[in-house]
């Protein structure tokens, strides 16, 4: 009837019965707040059901800073453990357990805070940039949202019910594999990223027409924001990519349920084949984090500078080089598989060959500056930060780009510092500045400079701190995932420096909580009264802030780049047309029902619980159908009534 | 960027590079730098090579960041202003060409390297190599010294100034073959045999150890390997003959079993072909019994 799930499942190690408990009473005084302040309704008529963009984009960025603090705990838990487990003492954590955190950190930190700020970042601005007032698929949007909640869900319920994978972040086989892991763990990580995964490439489909169709009138490709075509180069990227993830986690999940052998050891299996695959989905989607990134700092450090954005075409070109070769350097994660010298010589020049286009990016933003008037808020701290971070973790890429000198790195310290330095200094960053920038866009107020200053300082001297040690360590042959290690190595020093990194890191995200609570509190003294805080230069600074439901009242025109920067240069407006009726998407609770449908497929599949799987299959797939029969899916708001909401919110804008 | 936010820029900026220098020069030994190998050592001077190669560019993007956000900080209104330069030909032509011919010279340099120090490369040299095959067990590893016909557990001795040929594979999830000291890493999978030429140019113990994770007890994989005169080596050999250990089959069964933080262990005989059986034991599916890998507990 159960399958697997016997009360066994529950947790028993005093760690991580904490954890667990910890876990449950978050969640349900969450709950109870919720119920306390008679939210329910409003949650589910406003949010859960909503096809907006922006609400979706709200909440994927909700659940991405939940999971920011669970993989920043994680984090806190592998530099402590690795600070005390030195010699005859063994820390808090079972190896086991210690390997299912490293696990956990690297899985949810990329899945679950780097793809949903991305998603979050592109949901809430994408179509303001272009002029559109919706997606191309609404319901598609909230059923991507919603599967990457599942995959959020499944991972921290791993922690509560059963265990997760102990394999690493990429659950090679054959350690993967039944023989080597017989547990749940690794079943719980594939079905939560086959389901995110799923999700992501819905929304790469979603994101990728909304750009091709929805683009206002005048708004050619080239005339297109940088980070509309960073977002573009990355859904195609997506396509690519996703497929390959979704098949291989297929493979794997077949080998573990149903006895077969793609990637056993035995039986011509062949788990090397596992590696390359996972790694031509794993390289292209570093840069499906980074992208975007480069999109919003394109975008930042134009506006802060008050001056066009330096080498257009270029940045376009670069975007698109940087993609295609994303796509031919995934051997270089696994030089040392034995590939002969040809094999790896080429990937390794593919590899550094990136280089030149992501170069060429830096110097153009630089060159934006230059003869500009930067004005040094809070987004452009994430940008100095993000130069400097990301130029030295680009040159310690080139550096391993070198088949003969990665022999030596490859899996030490020496690498994870690097790809820490990339994902922190070039992801993280860039994020952080693009939510600075657009936050009074979508909440109408600005968030506090003072208070985003001290996490800027935490977040770079704790990163600093974390991984200038670890490339150390890794030039003295500290490999990375040790839960133990001999006091002879002369290593607990700078992992205890480590440790302290990591702590001013969390400092930092402290100082964002913090500056977010402060910002509420004190948002009468921070609203964003004109629409156009920073003296923007694209369509998204045009409307009132927050930006309304409908995002145009009048879809507007554009001759230009920069069209509302030309439009306040000529001291005009925007080309506006006359008030028309707005055809709007009705919310749906069908998006939530089906992932509920799929949480039960991918739970039951987990447990064996074969019954239960059929049903959630069999429900997601009827609830699908249902709502694509669905005909009364939109609603009309007339002209006049467009008309004086709009002169409301302008009203508004002006009287405040 | 305001008075407050400079004075914090420079104090910051200054301790941390205070602090990394400290750490670089206080902690213990960088073994990368410090090569005891023939192989490690070219793998050092390559490294330096492409860090000073990497400063053309690194150090240059440094200046003209600082400089350029502090000149044109959008207090010094006397700094020039041009809200709609934003292109130019001859200076975007610069930075695609610069990082082009740098990229070109290592583009010659990782060709180059990639085959002079291939692992797969036997190594010249007029001394006759010795040869050594290491499985790589749950959790610990197994040398075996086909033509000593003597093998040993989480330790492994060879003459210094003596190409060592290794022959790798695993009984056990994917490993990864490490002594930084001598050279650089390659995988140890199971059904598969990979090389890796290593030699040590000094008399030492160097440490090495599993640098892919391969379980649970995979941080106790770490073993010596020890770099003796060849009167030395000889002598030990001749030891090792002598214990009383021998490894059968049965002796081999049950050290593949899975057991954490081995300490080292000699045989005084290893079974003739014994590492080609644990590679076909995953090559043959016909003989089913002995194709799938034991389930750990």
């Amino acid at each position: 009837m159960l399958g697997k799930l016997t009360w066994d499942a529950l947790p028993h190690d005093p760690v991580v019965l904490g954890g667990a408990i910890s876990l449950v009473l978050g969640a349900i005084s969450i709950l109870a707040l919720i119920t306390y302040l008679k939210r329910w309704r409003w949650l589910w008529r406003e949010w859960l059901t909503s096809v907006d963009p922006k609400r979706i984009g709200v909440m994927y960025i909700v659940v991405a800073v939940v999971m920011l603090l669970r993989g920043g705990m994680d984090a806190a838990m592998i530099r402590a453990q690795q600070a005390l487990s030195v010699g005859s003492s063994h820390g808090f954590l079972t190896s086991d357990h210690f390997q299912q955190i490293f696990s956990a950190h690297g899985t949810i930190m990329i899945f679950f805070v780097a793809m949903g700020l991305m998603f979050g970042i592109i949901n809430l601005i994408l179509p303001l940039q272009i002029g559109a007032r919706d997606v191309a698929f609404p319901f598609m949007n909230s059923v991507s949202f919603w599967l990457f909640t599942v995959g959020m869900v499944l991972v921290n319920l791993s922690l509560v019910v059963g265990e997760f994978a102990a394999a690493g972040w990429l659950a090679y086989p054959p350690l993967s594999e039944l023989a080597y892991s017989p547990g749940v763990g690794i079943d719980y990580w594939i079905w939560s990223i086959q389901i995110a995964g799923i999700g992501s490439l819905l929304s790469g489909v979603n994101f990728l027409v909304t750009i091709l169709k929805l683009r206002c009138p005048g708004m050619t490709l080239m005339r297109m924001p940088v980070f509309v075509w960073s977002v573009l180069v990355t859904m195609v990227m997506i396509i690519f990519a996703f497929p390959i993830l979704t098949a291989t986690l297929a493979m794997l999940s077949l080998d573990r349920t149903l006895g077969m052998h793609f990637f056993t050891s035995g039986f011509g299996g062949n788990p090397m084949m596992y590696v390359n695959l996972i790694w031509a989905w794993g390289h292209p989607e570093v840069y499906i984090l980074v992208l975007p990134a480069f999109g919003i700092f394109s975008e930042v450090v134009a506006t802060y500078s008050q001056k066009k954005l330096f080498g257009y075409t270029s940045m376009v070109v670069a975007l698109i080089s940087i993609a295609f070769l994303s796509f031919i350097v995934w051997l270089h994660h696994f030089f040392t598989m034995g590939a002969g010298a040809d094999v790896n010589a080429f990937f390794g020049i593919m590899t550094m060959v990136i280089a030149i286009p992501t170069g060429v990016k830096v110097f153009n933003w630089l060159f934006t500056m230059f003869r500009g008037r930067v004005h040094f808020k809070t987004p452009m701290l994430w940008f100095m930060g993000f130069v400097t971070t990301f130029t030295i973790g680009g040159s310690t890429g080139v550096l391993m780009a070198v088949p003969a000198i990665d022999f030596q790195l490859h899996n030490s310290l020496f690498l994870v510092a690097h790809f820490h330095n990339i994902i922190i200094g070039g992801v993280v960053f860039g994020y952080f500045a693009g939510l600075t920038y657009w936050f009074p866009k979508i909440f109408g107020f600005k968030l506090n400079e003072r208070l985003g200053r001290y996490a800027f300082w935490c977040w770079i001297i704790g990163f600093l701190l974390a991984f200038v040690p670890l490339y150390i360590l890794g030039m003295m042959g500290a490999t990375r995932r040790l839960d133990h290690y001999d006091p002879s190595m002369g290593w607990q020093g700078l992992f205890i420096v480590a440790g302290v990194g990591v702590a001013v890191i969390l400092l930092g995200v402290g100082f964002q909580l913090l500056q977010l609570a402060v910002s509420i509190y004190q948002r009468k003294q921070n609203m964003d009264v004109s629409g156009d805080p920073w003296n923007g230069r694209t369509l998204e600074w045009s409307i009132p802030s927050p930006a309304p439901f409908y995002n145009f009242a009048v879809t507007p025109t554009v001759s230009s780049r920069d069209p509302f920067w030309a439009a306040k240069k000529h001291k005009t407006s925007l080309p506006q047309g006359e008030y028309q009726d707005i055809h709007m998407p009705k919310n749906t609770p069908m998006g939530l029902i089906i992932a509920g449908f799929t949480f039960a497929f991918g739970f039951a599949v987990v447990w064996h619980i074969w019954w239960l799987a059929g049903l959630g299959l069999a429900g997601a797939i009827t609830s699908l159908i249902i709502r694509l029969s669905d005909e009364d899916t939109e609603y009309v708001i007339t002209a006049a009534e467009i008309k004086q909401l709009d002169q409301q919110a302008r009203a508004k804008g002006k009287l405040a | 960027m305001n008075k407050t936010n400079q004075r914090a820029l420079f104090v910051i900026t200054g301790l941390i590079i205070a602090v990394s220098l400290f750490l670089f020069l206080h902690s213990g030994d960088l073994k990368l730098l410090n090569p005891k190998g023939l192989i490690a050592d070219k793998q050092r001077s390559l490294i330096t090579f492409t860090v000073l190669l990497s400063l053309v560019v690194v150090i240059p993007v440094f200046i003209l960041t600082f400089t350029i956000a502090w000149k044109y900080r959008a207090a010094n209104v006397s700094a020039r202003y041009t809200p709609d330069w934003d292109h130019n030909s001859k200076l975007e032509a610069v930075w695609w060409g610069i990082p082009c011919a740098i990229i070109l010279i290592l583009g010659v340099v990782t060709w180059t390297s990639s085959h002079e120090l291939d692992p797969y490369k036997s190594l010249q040299s007029s001394v006759t190599p010795i040869h050594i095959q290491v499985v790589a067990l749950p959790w610990k590893w197994l040398f075996i010294y086909p033509d000593q016909q003597i093998a040993t557990v989480n330790y492994v001795r060879f003459p210094a100034g003596t190409p060592v040929d290794f022959q790798i594979t695993a009984d056990a999830p994917m490993n990864s073959f490490w002594i930084p000291e001598l050279g650089g890493q390659i995988y140890a999978m199971p059904g598969m045999s990979t090389q890796l030429h290593l030699m040590a140019t000094a008399n030492g113990v160097y440490g090495g150890s599993s640098a892919n994770l391969s379980g649970r007890g995979f941080a106790g994989m770490r073993f010596n390997a020890e770099a003796t005169s060849r009167a030395d080596f000889d002598r030990w050999v001749a030891e090792v003959r002598r214990s009383p250990q021998r490894l059968d089959d049965s002796a081999y069964a049950a050290l593949a079993l899975p057991s954490e933080n081995n300490t080292a262990a000699a045989y005084a005989s290893a079974k003739q072909n014994l590492y080609d059986t644990v590679i076909n034991k995953y090559m043959v599916p016909a003989r089913a019994g002995n194709g799938q890998a034991t389930v750990m507990p």
